[in-house]
């Protein structure tokens, strides 16, 4: 009799525990993007193939499934550390080299007009028609270095973005100061 | 705003804000003296940005005249402010200078060298400003280049446009930062045209009620305003504290309320305007004068000489401190600060130009304003919290900027803070709490800009990736019907030959883009794929390998004949040709027609095409591309077991780069004498593992001869180079061809062929050379089809 | 000459941490001395033993964190939680007790968190409830005011007791403490207290010899001195108004809501001002600005809240004096303080 009332009230209590459970678990759901699109935010979308993939989105889908995430170049090591955040796992060391941010550069005097950059550019950063001189739209250019290799001229430099005083990051110690009179 | 507030404003009310503090004022350093005038420097540089927002247009060039008062960039964008010559002159430079930043990073500023005569451009003053419309006087404000001299360099004509029901006009002549005394001497030594600047702001507002605000340190300004009140306009004195200056302090403390923070002053009908603002005004709109001076505190116990100057604007700093003698501090702690002791920044470079907002140049001893201590810990007093006159908590703030916790920061309202520096200031433990909001709103800014970039990269990406879909989905099956024409037609004319695969190449180039820039950048590290150009590299390298072999041949002829074998002789067979470009050029161009026909069928090389330009600049560019392919082709090649055979679109290549350079130009030549260079290093790598043959000494003296000939450069030492650069691919390719086993039977075959091309050589008469230049090439035209 | 270059502001306050502590430590001075000429020399040798302890104890350990070790020192924060503890303790605890003390204040309640400005709790109160905890006999052994003894103690006699155990005489703590009147003596609190539990009301236990004019012999005093030196320090602006003005409000509100209640059951609320730590609590250890609450409102309630714990637990608790229990949960509730009163920033306020 004794143990019919126990077994009774637990269940009872087991019961209503888990309908508020239950009922938590609908009403308190975070929504949360897809894995793949989080890690995609967190990449650069230079879309440089560094990694060893054809873009960003493609990276995305593979950290997604297990590679490393220390394929990215262009994000170093802030995007090492936010994937690292992300997915749970102890960030590693950079594969490749981190660069100063750059960005392409058709010397004009030595374009042909191939067309070859404008078809490698992932972003379409660069503008030109057969036979006549290419440009690269600085502000889309993603510093990629996809345009340099197929140049047939060679002349597509990759030019390090400059800082200027409305990018400057306060750093006073990288002032180098002039001797004055 | 409600008809109550205005009758308190009216009557003088006054409410508090929060925060606040009360550093030493030090301004009777700077406030005794009359205001002076800096003397015209040699030199105005002038930054083509000195407020926020766009860059305008330049409109003046080097060397050009300029007159006082002229604009030196255009006015044609509403968010651009002008920028005038302050002085007449000539315009020496338009170039990065140091700028008036905490950076001192260059900026683009127009140099102008000074003549000294300041004389003035054509000048319209107007006399009754009210028979102007709104309009009119905005846009001579626009004209005048007047940018906020509060602080930040708002543009005044963009705050004077907004359409809103503006009730309160408020002039700024708080100056609560120590030391600064600049809008304190304008206001004693210029109310009445401070007093006229102020009505045209009432005029083109047509505000309700104008309140002229200012310290109750600077009694001599408020009388010197309180002579000027009416009706609608009262002189407001307020107690002195920092920063009570600030647009949101004073705002609270003259109404009681607070600006939204997403909203601006003109929401709640309030507009406001420095006093040094009102004062350009009234000399843009009267006087027609621009923004070209201001006023400048010069102080600080480091300086010998202290007090105020009108100052052109562009003037560089190091001249006003040879003027009031600054005096260098022990331990080299001279510190040049540009504003106040507040939120003014160290200057890095004194060659920087006084612009639109430099308000004052302080340069305090050590005594004066210690530097900074060693940062200690925060010990949570609590004391930035309660000097803040926004309200935030700094104490927090300073934690998640160490932190870089960007989320929390903007969760404590980060970006509300003005950086006045109170709570720095009031810091037991030093530490420079503004310092890390700096650099940590500047982080924030970079990565959200980065995030911004990136989003835009990803959505051109994909629909990039979407493009590309859709046109390699309609290419393809247009192509398949194509090369299946295509293939029908070329195997009735040419049965034997496998040109059909030329198709491939350019079907190649239809594939993703992306995916095949990919393969090439990884080259380096991955063998090539197999590449369909090989096969028709192989074909054609076939018939190239008979023409050289038999040049070859003719050479190892001439090497019995003439004594003289080696570059030299080049030389001296190149001169007359140089001589006589005309022959040179047709031979080139000879050449080129024929290179251009062998060459119809590769895709990869279409670029040759063009060659016969005269641009020299073309045929600099065509010369490094065709190294540059040769280069890569040379590469990927390598493995493959036609290596030798495919060597020959090398050895072939280089002619008719050599060809088309009828141009005297010397540069050209070089240029191309390096691209050679290039690929022949690239060459001799590949090449070093290839046995070695005395055997063919031969080639390597002879074989690069014919390719001389129209080199027309007159610089024996870009010709000499040229050679070099030859003899040693020569002498690579030898080595590497002789192996060969068909070589030998195939250079008797061929034996005639060069001759022809060699004859012209001596000849003096152009025409003839020309005609004989046109005839080899016919002859090697046909040769080529019939060996195809 | 090249230009130095250094981010603003470029003037400052000439009054840091290092000036803080120091100020905090002279205006500790009056009650201090009052003690010493009420309880003897006793407070004054733990001090002296608790301030060493704690600047030796500091020094190493900063130096085992290889930071700077001089400048740590010169802060004088440590110096000021020695002071601090060395007035809170009986006059004649043993030296080792203090020593355990402070050193478990220093190297646990503080350095283990992180050192100066990260610490969670007020590392002087952390070492009295560890000591009383876990020495409850000598945490408990008040002496009773010099002129309620029986037998003086010299500045001799108070060493040996400290050092020894006994006096120079050979009397032992426990003799020490048999006031005039034969009886031992204990805090005004305590007895109270006590005699509350035997029956007696307030009024009949306040005539006492141990209780003075309106709360304890000798330590109405000593509060009082302490009283001024922290109104010397509101007046320099070293503290807030809001901690000690809501604490001793609030404890003399619950007090007096107690008194009228049950007068006869309840102590007077100038007893529970003037007794115990609370005015030695109210200026110098709740105000202690690393574990306070830091915004405005926030102190507020902090002290509030010190000031019902206080009250909860002297009236109903196990311990006479609860001060250092109040400060302690008080601390824990900081954070949470913090985040639910911070300031309304300019600018957002809802019209």
């Amino acid at each position: 009799m004794g143990i019919g009332v126990a077994i009774i009230s637990l269940g009872l209590l087991a019961l209503v525990a888990g309908l508020i459970l239950g009922y938590a678990a609908i009403r308190f759901k975070v929504k949360s993007d897809p894995i793949v699109e989080q890690i995609d935010a967190i990449l650069p979308q230079t879309q440089c193939g560094q990694c060893g993939y054809p873009g960003c989105k493609p990276y995305a889908n593979a950290i997604a499934n297990g590679d490393e995430i220390n394929k990215c170049p262009p994000g170093g090591e802030a995007v090492i550390l936010k994937l690292a955040d992300l997915m749970g796992v102890e960030p590693t060391k950079l594969e490749g080299e981190e660069k100063p941010k750059a960005v392409a550069f058709v010397h004009e005097d030595e374009c042909i007009g191939c067309t070859k950059c404008i078809q490698a550019c992932p972003v379409d950063a660069i503008l030109g028609a057969t036979r006549q001189m290419h440009t690269v739209i600085t502000d889309e250019c993603t510093g990629c270095e996809l345009c340099v290799a197929p140049c047939p001229t060679d002349c597509i430099e990759m030019i390090p973005v400059d800082e200027t005083t409305k990018t400057w990051q306060w750093d006073l110690n990288s002032i180098s100061i002039k001797e004055v009179q | 705003m409600i008809q109550s507030i205005l009758a308190q404003i009216k009557r003088g009310k006054l409410w508090q804000y929060a925060g606040g503090i009360f550093p030493a004022e030090r301004k009777s350093l700077s406030n005794q003296q009359a205001i002076t005038f800096a003397p015209i420097p040699k030199e105005l540089v002038i930054p083509l940005n000195q407020h926020i927002g766009e860059v305008a247009d330049v409109l003046v060039n080097v060397g050009d005249e300029v007159l006082k008062g002229q604009a030196l960039t255009s006015h044609n964008n509403f968010r651009a402010l002008p920028v005038h010559a302050s002085s007449s002159g000539t315009i020496k430079a338009i170039e990065a200078r140091p700028s008036c930043h905490a950076s001192g990073l260059p900026e683009l500023s127009i140099v102008i060298e000074t003549d000294g005569k300041d004389a003035w451009r054509e000048r319209n003053p107007t006399t009754d400003f009210t028979a102007l419309d709104r309009h009119t006087i905005i846009d001579k404000i626009h004209l005048a280049g007047i940018a906020g001299k509060g602080g930040a360099g708002f543009p005044a004509h963009i705050k004077l446009s907004v359409k809103a029901d503006i009730e309160l006009l408020i002039i700024n002549g708080i100056e609560c930062e120590p030391y600064i005394t600049s809008d304190d001497m304008l206001m004693r030594e210029y109310a009445d045209e401070l007093i006229k600047g102020i009505e045209i702001l009432e005029f083109v507002t047509q505000c309700k009620q104008t309140v002229i605000a200012i310290e109750s340190n600077k009694p001599e300004a408020i009388a010197a305003l309180s002579a000027f009140e009416t009706d609608t306009r009262r002189v407001t004195s307020v107690p002195t504290k920092y920063p009570s200056g600030g647009e949101k302090q004073l705002i609270e403390l003259l109404t009681g309320k607070q600006v939204p923070n997403k909203g601006y002053p003109i929401d709640m009908g309030i507009l406001m305007h420095n006093v040094g603002t009102a004062f350009a005004i009234k000399r843009a709109v009267i006087d027609d004068e621009p923004l070209i001076s201001r006023i400048v505190t010069i102080t600080g116990e480091a300086f010998k000489e202290k007090g105020n100057a009108h100052v052109l604007l562009g003037t560089p700093i190091q001249s006003l401190l040879a003027q009031f003698e600054l005096e260098p501090q022990p331990n080299d702690q001279t510190r040049l600060i540009i504003g106040g002791p507040m939120m003014g920044f160290t200057l890095p470079d004194a060659m920087a130009p006084v612009i639109k907002t430099t308000n004052c140049l302080l340069a305090p001893t050590v005594k004066e304003l210690p530097p900074p201590g060693q940062e200690m810990a925060c010990i949570r007093c609590g004391e930035c919290a309660d000097a803040c006159p926004a309200s935030l908590l700094p104490q927090q703030l300073y934690w998640y900027a160490k932190d870089n916790d960007h989320d929390k920061l903007n969760d404590y309202s980060l970006f509300d803070c003005i950086e006045c520096g109170s709570c720095a200031y009031v810091c037991p433990s030093e530490i420079p709490l503004v310092q890390y909001y700096r650099i940590a709103k500047a982080d924030i800014r970079k990565q959200e800009t980065e995030k911004k970039k990136a989003e835009i990269a990803r959505i051109r990406h994909e629909a990039r990736q979407e493009r590309l879909e859709r046109e390699k989905a309609a290419r393809e099956a247009k192509h398949k019907e194509a090369a299946a024409k295509r293939k029908a037609q070329l195997n009735a004319a040419k049965p034997d030959q496998p040109e059909s695969t030329t198709a491939e190449p350019t079907k190649d180039k239809a594939q993703d883009a992306v995916a095949q820039a990919l393969a090439r950048a990884k080259a380096k590290r991955q063998a090539p794929n197999t590449n369909a150009n090989i096969d028709v590299a192989a074909a054609r390298a076939a018939r190239k390998e008979q023409a050289r072999l038999a040049k070859a041949a003719k050479a190892a002829q001439e090497q019995t004949d003439n004594s003289a074998t080696t570059a030299q002789e080049q030389q001296t067979e190149a001169k007359p040709k140089a001589t006589n470009p005309a022959v040179a050029a047709a031979i080139a161009r000879a050449k080129a027609k024929k290179e251009a026909q062998q060459d119809e069928n590769e895709a990869q090389t279409s670029e040759e095409m063009p060659a016969p330009s005269k641009n020299p600049a073309v045929a600099a560019a065509i010369a490094r591309a065709k190294a540059k392919k040769e280069a890569q082709q040379a590469k990927k090649e390598e493995p493959q077991p036609q290596s030798a055979a495919t060597e020959q679109d090398d050895t072939e290549a280089p002619a008719p780069q050599e060809k088309p350079a009828p141009s005297k130009n010397p540069a050209v030549a070089a240029a191309i004498a390096r691209a050679k260079a290039k690929k022949e290093a690239q060459q001799a790598e590949k090449e070093e593992s290839q046995p070695q043959s005395a055997a063919s000494e031969q080639d390597d003296t002879e074989a690069p001869a014919p390719q001389e000939k129209p080199a027309p450069s007159k610089n024996p030492a870009v010709a000499a180079a040229i050679a070099r650069a030859k003899a040693k691919k020569a002498a690579q390719q030898a080595e590497k061809e002789e192996p060969q086993p068909q070589s030998a039977a195939t250079e008797q075959k061929d034996t005639e062929a060069p001759a022809p091309q060699e004859k012209p050589a001596p000849s003096k008469n152009p025409a003839v050379a020309a005609a004989i230049a046109r005839a080899k090439a016919k002859k090697a035209q046909q040769k080529d089809s019939t060996e195809s | 000459m090249k230009f130095a270059l250094a981010s603003s502001p470029f003037g400052r306050k000439m009054f840091k941490t290092p000036d803080l502590m120091r100020l905090v430590i002279l205006c500790l001075l009056p009650g201090i001395f009052v003690q010493w000429y009420v309880f003897g020399w006793g407070n004054l040798i733990q001090i002296i033993i608790a301030g060493l302890f704690a600047v030796i104890t500091e020094a190493v350990i900063v130096a085992i964190r290889k930071r700077p070790v001089l400048p740590t020192i010169r802060d004088n924060s440590a110096l000021l939680t020695g002071v601090l503890l060395g007035i809170s303790l009986p006059p004649y605890t043993p030296w080792w007790i203090t020593a355990i003390g402070i050193v478990f204040a220093i190297l646990v309640a503080k350095h283990l968190y992180g050192g100066l400005g990260q610490n969670l709790f007020n590392p002087a109160m952390v070492a009295y409830v560890l000591l009383l905890i876990s020495f409850p006999v000598h945490m408990t052994s008040w002496a009773p005011p010099e002129a309620l003894m029986q037998h003086s103690v010299t500045l001799a006699d108070a060493w040996s007791m400290i050092t020894t155990g006994f006096s120079i005489d050979g009397y032992s703590l426990h003799q020490i403490k048999i006031a005039v009147d034969g009886t031992t003596m204990a805090t005004p609190l305590d007895t109270l207290k006590t005699d509350l539990g035997h029956g007696l009301t307030a009024s009949e236990s306040m005539t006492k010899p141990i209780f003075g004019t309106f709360a304890g012999y000798g330590t109405e005093w000593v509060s009082f001195a302490f009283l001024v030196g922290g109104l010397v320090l509101l007046k320099q602006k070293a503290i807030g108004w809001q901690i000690p003005v809501s604490f001793i409000g609030g404890l003399f509100l619950f007090a007096l809501i107690g008194y009228l209640g049950d007068p006869d059951a309840s102590a007077s609320p100038l007893l529970h001002l003037f007794s115990g730590a609370t005015m030695f609590a109210a200026f110098f250890i709740l105000t202690d600005p690393v574990t306070a609450s830091t915004t405005v409102r926030g102190r507020i309630i902090f002290g509030l809240l010190i000031a019902l714990l206080t009250y909860v637990i002297r009236t109903w608790g196990g311990y006479p004096d609860a001060v250092a229990f109040a400060v302690i949960l008080a601390n824990m509730c900081v954070p949470l303080i913090d985040y639910y009163t911070q300031p309304v920033v300019y600018g957002s306020k809802k019209a």
